[in-house]
């Protein structure tokens, strides 16, 4: 295999980014980014199947546009990680900010511990193929799926004694899901969500999504294969029909 | 969008300034060149019982004269100088930075004026809203605000901000979006002890300006955080609230949570609400506050703005950004994006 190394300490994330596109170019497999500490747009709209390591706390929108390669983050991440990412992985070994997969349009990220306010803001889909997934193993704070058109939110509330305890979840949804273990108090649901009963059938869609997360962070999925989850989804096919335009 | 980060060492051990300019480069994207600011306090201990009067002068002669006519009805300078400056290739000098350390007569207290602090309070508006080419922009005790319109390390050489020793720091890298980009208008904005940076827009400033305008304050540095300032020197220090209760008149739960709360808890949020609507501060904000007893750290009640926590012993940082704290310290601990309204408190301890 192929693999690229490249010392990102006080570089600035110009030339960083610059590199690893070149090492794409260049036909590497693996490119691994060490002492990375507050470079932004690291693996931005990078297209191919390389696999990017970052070793250290990457900036904001790591991994923006991103289409193929799968990116590995060992540490935190900062603001909107996966940000209108078209195809690919990234996998967080840590927290991340606001607006994790922000306007994500296809992939997967998965994020081990919890991310901040407005995860999934704008997530969408199209068809079957580009169905965006987001995974976060801890918590999320408000507004988790806001103004979602498409795609998958899954909440594992892993050492929490309740998965969701902020408000706003799905504010403004139409279109896609948000799932969470466990209940999910009535309070909780934003302008435009409503919960619905998780069945086997569910369970079946979503039981490839929980093994591939589980086996990233080297965890058992088998206390997760069981119902115990709250589905939340529009309440409407458009539940916000008579917002803008009286028919 | 601007950067913002807060130190504190709670044993009081002093800090050169190296490693907070460091951190506040690290966050350049987030500024525009247009503005870079620093806070330290314990940084003069030789005159730790004067106020530190930090003033842009346009020229000095005549805005000169009229601050000291003002200073020498109210009291006595101790001591006064040009504050240290080197000329930085990226940075225009638009005014002299100058500083007095001052001490208000005793028996000028009585009647409307309380405390020194109204004194100080008086001289700062007075000052600010009625000398041409003359702008006081730190007022505090053992503390001093540096700033200038420039990007974080031109501001930092030009003060040699490596040669002043604090026990907390404030930085603040500008992206000015509705209001000019000018000396004064650069974070932090002080008046006496409290320092404010914040990266955001207070859009109900217009309340918010009329409602410290009622008490005396004076609105004139053209951009809406120096009401920040106010708002937490009214409350915090006329009206005697602990910091905890500060932040919950600026950035309150919303109702249906307060509906919700235990009956003795839900009384007092629905009268800090209802005696302080009109200091309720709307928009998106994220801010640290500095006195000489602490930082506060709180956001906006719907989490517009970034806001990160690091600990490590007895230090406490308050940043923008993860990456910015690590800059600093890279063994920091209990890294944690707190919630929006949270109050996030360093304290010094007993």
């Amino acid at each position: 295999m192929k693999t690229v190394t490249i010392d990102a300490k006080d570089l600035h994330y110009t030339p960083l980014n610059q590199k690893v596109r070149a090492a794409v170019a260049d036909g590497a497999e693996e490119i691994v980014l060490n002492n990375v500490l507050g470079q932004r747009f690291i693996g931005n709209g990078v297209r191919g199947n390389a696999r990017i390591i970052v070793n250290g706390v990457p900036g904001g929108d790591v991994c923006m546009f991103m289409s193929g390669p799968t990116c590995i983050v060992n540490g935190n991440a900062e603001h909107a990680p996966g940000n209108t990412m078209d195809k690919g992985m990234l996998v967080i070994h840590g927290s991340a900010g606001d607006a994790v997969a922000h306007g994500m349009r296809g992939g997967k990220v998965f994020v081990r511990n919890n991310i901040g306010y407005r995860g999934g803001i704008h997530m969408k889909q199209y068809e079957v193929e580009a169905r965006p997934m987001l995974v976060i193993g801890g918590t999320a704070h408000s507004f988790l799926g806001e103004y979602m058109a498409g795609g998958l939110v899954l909440v594992l509330g892993i050492g929490q004694e309740k998965a969701m305890t902020d408000r706003g979840i799905g504010s403004g949804i139409h279109g896609g899901e948000i799932i969470i273990r466990g209940e999910v108090d009535d309070h909780l649901l934003g302008v435009g969500a409503r919960k619905f009963e998780f069945t086997e059938a569910d369970l079946e869609r979503i039981k490839p999504v929980i093994e591939s997360f589980c086996e990233h962070f080297d965890l058992d999925p088998a206390p997760f294969m069981d119902t115990n989850y709250t589905r939340i989804a529009p309440a409407s096919s458009r539940p916000f029909a008579g917002k803008y335009v009286w028919e | 969008m601007c950067g913002i980060i807060g130190v504190i060492d709670k044993t009081r051990s002093r800090m050169d300034g190296s490693k907070i300019k460091a951190a506040l480069s690290l966050m350049n994207e987030r500024g525009s060149g247009d503005g870079a600011g620093y806070a330290a306090y314990g940084i003069y201990p030789d005159y730790a019982d004067c106020y530190a009067l930090h003033v842009f002068f346009d020229n000095m002669a005549e805005p000169k004269t009229k601050v000291e006519e003002i200073l020498h009805y109210w009291g006595t300078v101790v001591h006064q100088e040009e504050i240290p400056t080197f000329e930085q290739p990226g940075l225009k000098r638009v005014h002299t930075p100058w500083r007095y350390f001052f001490k208000p007569f005793d028996d000028m207290i009585g009647g409307k004026v309380g405390s020194e602090k109204d004194i100080i309070k008086h001289i700062v508006m007075e000052v600010n809203s009625s000398i041409d080419g003359a702008l006081v922009f730190s007022s505090g005790k053992n503390m001093g605000v540096f700033k200038a319109s420039g990007w974080p390390e031109d501001v930092a050489n030009f003060y040699r901000i490596e040669d002043y020793e604090g026990y907390i720091w404030l930085a603040h890298n500008r992206y000015p979006t509705n209001s000019p980009g000018w000396w004064g208008g650069a974070h932090p904005f002080n008046l006496l002890d409290w320092s404010v940076v914040h990266n955001g827009e207070i859009t109900s400033y217009g309340t918010n300006q009329r409602y410290v305008e009622g008490y005396g304050y004076k609105c004139t540095l053209l951009t809406d955080t120096e009401v920040v300032a106010y708002l937490f020197d009214l409350l915090g220090r006329q009206h005697e609230l602990h910091t905890e209760t500060v932040v919950k008149a600026l950035a309150p739960p919303f109702w249906d949570e307060i509906d919700r709360m235990p009956p003795a808890k839900e009384g007092l949020y629905r009268t800090i609400r209802m005696t302080y609507g009109s200091a309720l501060m709307n928009g998106p904000f994220a801010i640290v506050v500095a006195s000489n007893e602490g930082i506060v750290g709180f956001t906006d009640r719907i989490k517009l703005r970034p806001l990160v926590v690091g600990e490590n012993g007895d230090m406490l940082y308050i940043s923008s950004e993860e990456s910015a704290i690590r800059v600093i310290d890279p063994e920091v601990k209990n890294i944690r994006t707190p919630r929006a309204g949270e109050p996030i408190i360093g304290r010094f301890n007993a």
